[in-house]
């Protein structure tokens, strides 16, 4: 049991980024619209919180000023491409380039830097503590699985989603609605960053989400635009890293960079397997994704 | 006009709920309305008749606040109104039918009526309520079914219940009994009157003359973007109204007896399929044959396997056994729809957006689709010039109404696209042809046009199968008819030897079940 348990706190932990990333462009992309640049705005976010958090701000303000800049940098994809009408796709690979240049520029003074890392909430005594990242990680999760399936804001997201002329002509703000699901998308995105750099590794390195941005965009489409799947995916990716640390402390005669790649080999397999049944994506996936629309076209 | 003007009898005295005047709508190069003037009385049914391009459906967007005119009022129970968004019209009580269905395909039934009523009551409340309303009007419907397994009628189901739980004060019905078994219209059109008795306006636009004669109390008739005329329909016959829309004589489809040697190109043989997800219908045991030269129809309300069934003859789904199509006496039906096609098959199918066209490509590319093998390719290069010839020919043949082969199939109307598409497998020569709604929401003109293609390709020797949910076409254009109904088919009928009343009673499934030989 006590084996166990350190085990499953770190399984959860590695995970927690990927749940704030994912769930944040999975209601992005229910709104229809496919925000690439998430890897650049947990970049963003987390220099940011990186930032305020070492220059005596803490840790609280630290997460608001992660999650404040990821919107800030979603504000300019949103305005890119609802108002300009840019292309979905090159401008989400810009933002996600622009995000690590700009964090590695604002990061150059901070490399280095150690902060104190959080300390969790003692629940029960035998227990490890909390973390509040990890709590958030579920609340999160709870409320985005209620708002799609169970509140009315949830079905005209997923009405415009589908089809926004078709919600257009039922009288729905679908340019509004879909502003609100990108700035969502980069304050969790922002969040994601903000538990990297104060908690997860509460240190500043270059390029700190190692690539967790894709895997997180990843996820969405494998768990089929489904916030359940995308958790369980998510654990998935979290024990398999675990694992992987096990691994080579038991001394396994395995290459590390093997090792080091099977957790995204193993999410990917499994989710494609999961979504392989039926024409699950192809049913499932927004069908207005990527799309540029104009009330008046 | 010969038509006499009309005073609005009885209702002299209540103010107009709608009434528009001299609205005028200018597209770059296009006159779509000019000058309409349209009254609608409280409690009426008004018919709005015209061909494909009158304007009917952009004075439609107009009403309903999705185009704003260029000149002219809108007057709305007497006050001068702007209706400014599809909300604003909604909130004065429009509600409209869409032809193309205003649905959202991965939503449930109840999330797509819930996103139309600005106070949606609790999904359970809701849920119950579309049960009472549909049941109340005739239109069952199960509110949790997710809209794209839904047939082409049962969607138009959902929009007119959509459209009845907004309690709405003037309802716009575009093509509403196009697919409607004659039952159904029956029932509709008791729920109409019903509805126009309980004073709701309603604006009813169809191609169907006698359903205007019977339902509809005036009629505003729409040529070229004008009114040619206001006229009583019950007073007028089916060949009257035709001229005031057409301004020529209505074009009569007639089945003439051919010669041709009468051989059975296209074979089902015991077809039996499992239903296309839960909500589909499984096919069983079909036998059918088509012989060249005959036109074999395929009545009854989608939803029925009609979809299993397209699917089974098109090569889109492949079968268990190959002998279960057989065609031109070879068994195809483990062949893909390539294959198919490579051995003489045609098919229009019903959806022409996303199956029978490329919505997003011109005319030329959408022909090379299904007949890059007529000499349009060689040596994996697309011959450009000819394609081009090609599609030039066939829109010139069926008299498709576009900016020539460079139009994108989706700028297109339904009726000119469907033109299109029928002229595209004809030009392929096939030995058999497969047509699911050949007419469906297509103009009166249009429609003789493609009846007419349909029975020269008859009278040359080719099998056709048409699978329609208008009973009258059928009865036009077949000459052997059976219902499918439940995934199960009916005997075979030639047309002279049943009517509409005994086909409708089969489509609720009440058909003689005959012996099926069990294979060994």
């Amino acid at each position: 049991m006590n084996d166990w348990l350190p085990i499953l706190a770190t399984t959860l932990a590695a995970a927690t980024p990927l749940i704030f990333a994912g769930l944040g462009e999975l209601v992005t992309e229910r709104a229809g619209v496919l925000n690439l640049g998430v890897e650049g705005m947990m970049l963003i976010g987390a220099v940011s919180a990186f930032a305020v958090a070492s220059s005596g701000g803490g840790l609280l303000l630290g997460t608001l000023a992660g999650i404040g800049a990821g919107m800030a940098a979603s504000a300019l994809f949103a305005l890119l491409v609802l108002h300009c009408l840019a292309n979905q796709m090159a401008t989400g690979l810009a933002l996600a380039l622009f995000g690590v240049g700009l964090s590695a520029f604002i990061g150059r003074d901070y490399v280095s830097h150690v902060l104190d890392g959080v300390s969790g909430y003692t629940l029960l005594d035998g227990l490890p503590p909390l973390d509040p990242f990890i709590v958030g990680s579920l609340g999160l999760f709870a409320l985005v699985q209620w708002f799609l399936y169970r509140s009315r804001g949830g079905l005209v997201l997923r009405a415009v989603g589908e089809s926004p002329s078709t919600a257009h002509a039922l009288g729905y703000p679908v340019r509004l609605i879909r502003w609100a699901a990108i700035l969502f998308g980069g304050a969790c995105s922002g969040l994601a960053g903000a538990y990297l750099a104060t908690d997860y590794t509460p240190m500043w390195v270059e390029g700190l989400s190692a690539g967790r941005g894709w895997i997180a965009l990843a996820l969405v489409v494998f768990a089929t635009w489904k916030p359940a799947r995308l958790l369980a995916g998510a654990y998935l990716f979290g024990g398999v890293t675990i694992l992987q640390f096990h691994g080579q402390a038991l001394g396994l005669a395995v290459p590390s960079q093997f090792m080091s790649m099977l957790p995204y080999l193993a999410t990917i397999v499994v989710l494609t397997l999961i979504s392989r049944r039926g024409h699950a994506i192809r049913l499932n996936a927004p069908a207005s994704l990527g799309q540029v629309w104009h009330p008046d076209s | 006009m010969r038509c006499q003007s009309l005073l609005p009898h009885a209702r002299m005295n209540s103010a107009p709920r709608l009434a528009l005047r001299d609205i005028t709508k200018t597209y770059p190069g296009v006159i779509a309305n000019e000058d309409i003037d349209l009254t609608v009385l409280p409690g009426e049914i008004h018919a709005v008749l015209g061909e494909n391009g009158a304007g009917k459906s952009t004075l439609m967007k107009i009403i309903y606040g999705l185009v704003q005119p260029d000149a002219g009022t809108v007057l709305w129970e007497g006050r001068e109104t702007r209706i400014a968004s599809p909300a604003a019209a909604r909130r004065l009580g429009i509600a409209m039918v869409f032809q193309h269905f205003a649905l959202f395909e991965t939503l449930s039934v109840a999330e797509n009526i819930a996103l139309a009523l600005p106070d949606a009551p609790a999904p359970a409340a809701l849920a119950e309520r579309i049960r009472a309303t549909a049941e109340d009007y005739g239109l069952p419907l199960e509110p949790q079914r997710p809209v794209h397994e839904l047939s082409v009628g049962e969607r138009q189901r959902v929009e007119i219940v959509r459209c009845l739980l907004q309690s709405p004060r003037l309802l716009i019905l575009d093509e509403p009994t196009s697919v409607l078994t004659p039952q159904a219209v029956e029932t509709l059109f008791t729920t109409l009157r019903r509805l126009a008795a309980e004073g709701v306006s309603l604006l009813y636009i169809s191609h169907k003359l006698d359903e205007i004669r019977a339902l509809c109390d005036r009629a505003t008739v729409l040529r070229g973007g004008r009114v040619s005329g206001h006229c009583r329909p019950a007073g007028e016959s089916a060949d009257s109204l035709a001229r005031m829309m057409i301004g020529a004589e209505l074009p009569q489809t007639r089945l003439s007896a051919n010669n041709v040697r009468r051989e059975p190109k296209l074979v089902l043989h015991n077809l039996s399929r499992p239903a296309d997800g839960p909500f589909g219908t499984a096919l069983h045991a079909l036998q059918l044959s088509v012989h060249s030269g005959e036109i074999v129809g395929i009545a009854g309300a989608s939803g029925n396997g009609q979809s299993e069934l397209l699917q089974a003859l098109s090569g889109e789904a492949t079968l268990a056994q190959a002998d279960m199509v057989q065609m031109l006496g070879a068994p195809v039906g483990r062949l893909g729809a390539a294959a198919r096609r490579a051995r003489g098959l045609g098919f229009v199918p019903e959806e022409r957006l996303g199956r029978g066209a490329v919505p997003a490509l011109d005319l030329a590319a959408n022909t090379l689709l299904t007949a890059a093998g007529d000499g349009l390719v060689r040596r994996g290069l697309i011959l450009r010039p000819t394609v081009r010839r090609y599609a030039r020919e066939i829109i010139k043949r069926f008299r498709v109404k576009c900016h020539g082969s460079h139009a994108l199939a989706r700028s297109l109307s339904g009726g000119n696209l469907q033109k299109f598409i029928v002229g595209r497998e004809i030009a392929q020569n096939p030995e058999v042809l497969i047509v699911a709604q050949p007419t469906w929401g297509v103009d009166v003109g249009s429609a003789a046009l493609i009846r007419e293609r349909l029975i020269d390709l008859r009278n040359r020797g080719v099998a056709l199968l048409v699978i329609s949910e208008d009973l009258d076409e059928l009865f036009s254009i077949c000459d052997r008819i059976a219902v499918l109904a439940g995934g199960r088919l009916s005997p075979l009928r030639h047309t002279s030897a049943t009517d509409s009343a005994e086909i409708g009673r089969w489509m609720a499934g009440l058909f003689p079940t005959e012996t099926t030989h069990v294979p060994a």
